[in-house]
């Protein structure tokens, strides 16, 4: 019950909202309550969570399209658990950053945005695959309107290319799906197809349908060009939930389908992940140095950070597994909160671009605050959340081979650079221009807004185990079932 | 026979009486007066409906009729019931939009009707006689529609193909018919099908069935408007005004896909290897030609015309893996796919043609790409609808298109065509790309001009439910999906 609650709670808010309409001033406050609502009723999930298991939780079942066999089936273990909650807390973020910045239709933006989060929880706690189909695919309806309407000058270039972009792979997949449909015997359920043998070439070809979907959407490198193009032009909400849950949902493909329905495939291909994983970590990061707009650089060290996630997949250990599930999660809570601070710095002055600042630490000094504790996560510093997840990874690599983790931590000193070099333009120095003399500080809102990512980040950062002991069951089992041949 | 025994063919007798009556009705309403005549039609249509409802629930399942001219089973009953709401549909949207044209004529109402009257004895027919007799009888009524509009040259043009093509078609169609009328020796379709599977097995009578089955498959086609048959498709739906275009559109596809079933399916299940590798070829070039087609058009009339070609090809992907490795196993599963995607198909043109004259109004055609512009800032209800139908037509759940696709990809995906379907799903990406340009147009520009839209309350709540529909579909599809394998089963 609680899962369906958390799914269609923020729905129904969403519809509510879209039903009062825009000049209706309490159309805000039922969108907040949506969103607390929705986050309120995610909240007994972790305190009633059995950590010691590995089984799914909270399962849901009912018959829905007895044709084909398709159930309304829901169900979280410790590797969906987190991304509940990291979505339904976002949204809540997501609606007040938008309170009042948003002034064109501001009920369909509002209304978007929670019928979004409730899709998103649908993707995360969906155990069939056609429910997980409609809800991975119902997401892509509510961004290419966020982007479309709301998107900065070049934005319906921007939104045509998300989603076709993502479709593209999600039909491959869909196909997929239908071959182990029938593989089944009839049946959609992903716990039934882990249990499936299937040979290895079959394993392969099934691995590449599912990689275009979740390739794309994670976005690894070289599909990832659909990213800075939307994350660029999308509204700063629109910005927030791409970066921090979106994104998730290619990484989260990969370990609840990829890894355990074909694991010979993903131990046999291993290799051209890993090494698709450092080119983005590498390449983009080079990449990202040279941008000189603000939102286009944390799009593409978005790429490079969720880089260290799939690589931390694809080296076989159960610390590299969790370590991508944390950095997953720890970058939902950074980049949610670098794009919210472009935002507050976009809202004031309009324009995006590094060259137009310097200087605002002297106008702007609880922002800049603020901004330093999210640039140091970005960069993976130490008692940060960012440094969790790259560290567990990095160890998980060494393990398997000494060199990809080397290359791996060579290479992460990028991301200091890129972030501390974006941050000094911008923050430190003399005032660059009058426009940056007259910018006011944080308003109460956005304190809340970033004091509160703020804490997340440095809790995870200096006490990570309640997020990691969640999961640690889970990953466990899942490596053992992946260890097994299912030839 | 006591006039019990005739009860089945209810629908259709008063289907008939009613045209006859509209007729006459008719003489006697002034031009101002022609709403009645329009409220006339629906009345027929809810009494053949109930009549129908009458036939499902009230006799068994699977009937013959006069000597086997004439079926009755679910499949005839589903059908007959989607022909009728896409008719009375259509009456309800088309009203004022041919009123202010001046066609709002006696000759469009009792057309329409005897049209509807020759598709439901095609969905019904039971021997090459009626199959004949209702397609001609439906064709005829929609030449004569199309060209309604007689002062207007594409109308005549499209009404001057539409005839000589369908003529052809129709040719083609015979032809074929007598070819297996020569080998078999009977027109009644059960008498065929047992005659097709005893002379399967000798080579020399199975070329004379197959030289036959050619022909037939390719009068079908035409009637079904798939490549290489598709050429007149999109002239007539440009050309038509948008009341008929709705109207071909939405019940003589659903009545030339009965047809198939009927003469492919039940008269010549022997011959399945056969005519399944002609549809595949059919169905694929379909798809593409029509997706990739479409995104060239700037004229929506004519973007639904294309996007009609592909649709059909979408739909025949189920037809063509009914019977794999000898055997029938996955027969209902992929028939009744074709028959939901049909169903839901015929949902979605409606709505999407129906929203076209809706927005309408005296002296400005809503057919052109552009004037959909900023719909979403001027009348956000409508532009929430047609969002919903091009989202359908895209196959993008939640949404009824989604589950039509899915199951016609199953069917082919459980037949072994994997590379068949996999082509189909890249090119549906490729009809995303234009269905996405109707909800950029409607939600990122903004307008030119704002049309007003003129209040037609009922007009209003029938597309509502048009497009809610499809939605509702797109969460609950079990109970659609079931009538329709229930109907294949006992076909």
């Amino acid at each position: 019950m609680l899962l369906s609650l958390a799914i269609w709670i923020p729905i129904v808010a969403g519809v509510l909202v879209l039903a009062v309409g825009d000049r209706n001033p309490w159309m805000r406050w039922i969108a907040l309550a949506g969103a607390v609502l929705g986050f309120v009723v995610t909240l007994p999930l972790w305190t009633g969570f059995n950590a010691a298991s590995s089984a799914m939780q909270f399962v849901e079942f009912h018959r829905w399209i007895e044709r084909f066999n398709i159930n309304y089936h829901l169900g979280i273990d410790g590797i969906s658990l987190l991304f509940v909650l990291l979505n339904s807390f976002i949204t809540i973020l997501v609606v007040i950053a938008g309170w009042t910045v948003i002034e064109s239709r501001t009920a369909q933006y509002f209304a978007a945005f929670l019928i979004m989060s409730g899709l998103l929880n649908g993707v995360f706690s969906a155990l069939d695959a056609v429910l997980f189909y409609v809800f991975f695919e119902g997401t892509l309806i509510p961004m290419f309107i966020i982007i479309g309407i709301w998107g900065g000058p070049n934005r319906v270039y921007a939104a045509v290319k998300f989603f076709l972009y993502t479709l593209f792979g999600s039909l491959l997949m869909l196909i997929a799906m239908l071959y182990l449909y029938n593989q089944a015997g009839g049946s959609f359920a992903i716990l039934d197809w882990h249990k499936l043998p299937l040979s290895l070439s079959v394993q392969i070809a099934l691995f590449f349908g599912f990689l275009f979907a979740f390739a794309v959407k994670v976005p690894m490198w070289p599909v990832h060009t659909w990213l800075p193009d939307a994350h660029t032009e999308a509204p700063t909400g629109g910005s927030v939930v791409l970066a921090a849950i979106l994104l998730k949902l290619g990484a989260y493909g990969f370990v609840r389908f990829s890894l355990p329905i074909l694991p010979d495939a993903s131990r046999y291909l291993a290799f051209m992940m890993v090494a698709l994983s450092l080119i983005a970590i590498a390449y983009i990061g080079f990449v990202t140095l040279v941008q000189t707009d603000m939102k286009r650089l944390i799009a593409y060290s978005s790429i490079s950070h969720m880089g260290f996630v799939t690589l931390g997949f694809f080296v076989f250990n159960a610390l590299g597994v969790e370590g991508g599930l944390v950095q997953m999660i720890s970058h939902g809570f950074v980049s949610a909160a670098m794009f919210l601070c472009v935002g507050v710095l976009y809202d004031r002055m309009h324009t995006r671009m590094i060259a137009d600042y310097g200087g605002v630490v002297n106008t702007m000094p609880k922002f800049a605050t603020l901004m330093m504790v999210f640039a140091m996560a970005n960069s993976g510093l130490p008692a940060t959340s960012g440094f969790v997840g790259e560290f567990m990874v990095i160890m998980g690599a060494m393990k398997a081979n000494f060199w990809i983790a080397l290359v791996a931590a060579t290479i992460g000193i990028l991301g200091a650079a890129y972030t501390l070099w974006m941050y000094k333009r911008v923050i430190f120095g003399v005032v660059g221009n009058d426009h940056v003399a007259k910018l006011t500080d944080l308003n109460f809102r956005e304190v809340i807004v970033l004091g509160v990512l703020a804490i997340a980040v440095l809790w995870m950062g200096v006490y990570p185990k309640p997020f990691t002991e969640v999961m640690h069951s889970s990953v466990n089992d899942l490596m053992r079932h992946i260890a097994v041949p299912k030839l | 026979m006591t006039p019990l025994d005739y009860a089945p063919v209810l629908p259709e007798v008063l289907l008939l009486l009613g045209a006859c009556g509209l007729m006459i009705f008719d003489l006697y309403v002034k031009h101002e007066g022609r709403g009645a005549s329009a409220v006339f039609a629906q009345v027929v249509l809810y009494l053949c409906a109930a009549a129908t409802l009458f036939v499902e629930f009230g006799t068994r399942a699977h009937l013959y009729l006069f000597n086997g001219l004439f079926i009755v089973d679910h499949f005839a009953n589903l059908l007959k019931i989607v022909c009728y709401l896409a008719v009375s549909a259509a009456i309800v949207y088309s009203r004022s939009y041919l009123y202010e044209r001046g066609m709002l004529r006696g000759e469009f109402m009792s057309l329409l009707l005897f049209s509807l009257l020759g598709m439901m004895v095609l969905i019904s027919a039971g021997s090459f006689l009626t199959v004949f007799l209702g397609l001609e009888l439906m064709s005829l009524c929609l030449y004569a529609m199309v060209a309604l509009n007689r002062d207007s040259a594409t109308s005549t043009e499209a009404a001057m193909k539409y005839f000589v093509l369908g003529a052809l078609s129709s040719g083609l169609l015979l032809y074929g018919m007598s070819m297996i009328y020569g080998a078999t020796g009977t027109l009644t379709i059960t008498d065929v099908a047992r005659e097709v599977a005893r002379q399967v097995g000798s080579p020399a009578d199975r070329t004379l069935l197959v030289f036959g089955l050619v022909f037939v498959v390719a009068g079908l086609a035409f009637k079904l408007g798939v490549v290489p048959f598709h050429m007149w498709i999109p002239d007539v739906y440009h050309g038509a005004p948008t009341p008929v275009t709705l109207i071909i559109g939405s019940g003589p596809k659903v009545a030339a896909f009965a047809m198939a079933v009927r003469l492919l399916v039940n008269a010549m299940p022997s011959l399945a290897p056969d005519w399944q590798q002609m549809l595949a070829l059919l169905a694929i070039l379909s798809i593409a030609l029509g997706n990739i087609t479409a995104i060239a058009q700037s004229n929506l009339k004519r973007m639904l015309a294309y996007s009609a070609i592909a649709h059909m090809g979408f739909m025949l992907l189920g037809l063509l893996s009914g019977y794999v490795g000898d055997n029938w196993n996955s027969r209902n599963d992929a028939y009744s796919a074709s028959l939901f995607y049909m169903i839901v198909y015929a949902v979605m043109s409606v709505g999407a043609f129906g929203m076209l004259i809706y927005l309408s109004h005296a002296g400005f055609e809503c057919e052109n790409l552009e004037d959909l512009r900023g719909l979403n800032r001027t009348h956000p209800w409508y532009a929430f609808l047609m969002l919903i139908i091009m989202f359908s037509l895209a196959g993008i759940p939640p949404t009824a298109g989604f589950y039509a696709k899915l199951a016609v990809f199953q069917a082919a995906v459980a037949a072994g065509h994997v590379w068949l379907a996999v082509a189909a799903v890249l090119l549906s990406l490729v009809g995303a790309f234009y269905y996405l340009r109707v909800v950029k147009l409607m939600y990122f520009d903004d307008p030119v001009a704002a049309q007003p839209v003129r209040p037609q309350p009922v007009g209003r709540l029938v597309l509502s439910a048009n497009g809610l529909f499809l939605l509702l579909l797109g969460i609950l599809p079990q109970t659609l999906m079931a009538m329709c394998k229930t109907a294949i089963e006992l076909l």
